[in-house]
């Protein structure tokens, strides 16, 4: 069993056993090359499954063109504050950056909710597709946040809550922007909840599973 | 010693500090060991600021010195290290009093309730041997990995950073561990 060490007793421990480390590249970089990967990998699946006429009809309307924006700055702006905030010396203020892309999307979408309701009426009101949607996110973000979650458990975070939560909200983001390309209609008000309660559990899982802490 | 002249000190203490983390980080011994002998006083101080009392000062510079040798690969020399280091401490110490809140919740001392007899040795030691013994047989039902995390946390009172340091475990999986073996304890502790 090993005795009770004094501080210099630790630091000789900890010098003899100072093996070379391979230092982590910029967050920036990191962020990009995994937004990259995912990129290339969801064009594939896009070109392969998606039906590109209806998504180039829809896109022609600028409130979706906004709306789907807005979903994709959350996702980008949500991985590059995740890269920072894994690191020690980086600024808390990160986990702010993807606030203003977050309510371009979610009042966008919120819009859209509004013009289907004024479309049709209680008939909005129903789950349809809906249900698709919430899978479509909760089924992308399982690949998504275990690979970004491989990622930035190598930084070993200090405070590894604020990571989980941006890191959560990137995924979840990137998933409902994929979303788009599959869902061949405007988004009703039991979408947005859906989706937003999808957004929530992503987060959630990743605040009870955060990367593993230093 | 007037503002300007105190900016310089602090530069080039950080220069050098920087040089030796980017030796130590290539693998060099000697400039680690001698960068976190270095920084003693400087982590000292900022825990001491965190209001922290003398021995638990020890315990964040401690649970400091492990967290600097986990994520050194972390460090990016084109940056200051100061403040990097400084990250660190305030993290480590806000853990520290976090945890120190935590168990003040769980914890009542009560000196007068463990004495019952006219005579307070006689309670103690005959309190102390019948806890002993059924604490013996608790352990005896524990698995080989939680004993060791109870040695190490509960009863030799390293840090989770520590005691993750020396069993080899995550702090996340020794945290675990130690949550499953109090039950067990508490639950064969019960039953006598």
């Amino acid at each position: 069993m090993t005795q009770f060490e004094t501080t210099d007793q630790l630091i000789a421990r900890l010098a003899a056993t100072a093996e070379p480390v391979q230092r982590l590249r910029p967050p920036l970089l990191r962020a990009c090359l995994w937004l990259l990967a995912i990129a290339a990998i969801s064009t594939v699946g896009i070109l392969a499954f998606a039906d590109l006429h209806v998504f180039a009809r829809r896109i022609a309307d600028p409130k979706l063109l906004v709306e789907i924006a807005g979903t994709l700055a959350t996702g980008i702006t949500a991985t590059i504050a995740a890269f920072n905030l894994s690191l020690p010396d980086r600024s808390r203020a990160w986990l702010l950056a993807p606030l203003p892309f977050l309510a371009l999307w979610i009042g966008s979408s919120g819009y859209a909710c509004y013009r289907e309701w004024l479309r049709f009426g209680p008939e909005g009101w129903t789950f349809g597709e809906s249900t698709h949607c919430f899978l479509f996110i909760i089924g992308f973000s399982i690949p998504l946040g275990l690979s970004l979650w491989w990622l930035l458990r190598r930084a070993r975070p200090i405070s590894p809550i604020p990571v989980a939560l941006a890191g959560g909200l990137a995924v979840a983001a990137c998933a409902a922007f994929l979303l788009q390309f599959f869902h061949p209609f405007d988004i009703t008000a039991i979408d947005l909840a859906l989706q937003l309660t999808a957004v929530g559990v992503v987060i959630a899982v990743g605040c009870v599973r955060p990367p593993v802490r230093a | 010693m007037n503002p300007t002249q105190s900016d310089q000190q602090e530069a080039n203490r950080d220069q050098a500090w920087t040089g030796l983390m980017l030796r130590a980080q290539s693998g060099d011994q000697r400039a680690y060991a001698q960068l976190l002998s270095d920084i003693l006083p400087f982590v000292r101080g900022l825990a001491r600021r965190q209001r922290h009392s003398p021995d638990q000062v020890e315990d964040v510079v401690q649970d400091v010195l492990v967290t600097i040798h986990r994520i050194r690969h972390t460090y990016d020399p084109s940056r200051p290290f100061t403040r990097w280091l400084a990250t660190i401490v305030q993290r480590r110490g806000i853990d520290l009093l976090r945890k120190q809140i935590r168990q003040g919740r769980h914890e009542i001392w009560d000196e007068e309730a463990y004495e019952t007899f006219a005579d307070p040795r006689a309670t103690r030691e005959q309190e102390a041997y019948e806890t002993a013994a059924g604490l013996n047989l608790a352990m005896m039902a524990l698995s080989k990995g939680q004993r060791e995390a109870i040695e190490l946390v509960k009863i030799q009172e390293l840090s989770l950073a520590e005691a993750a340091a020396v069993s080899g475990k995550s702090v996340t999986a020794l945290k675990v561990t130690i949550h499953r073996a109090v039950k067990l304890l508490r639950e064969h502790l019960v039953k006598r």
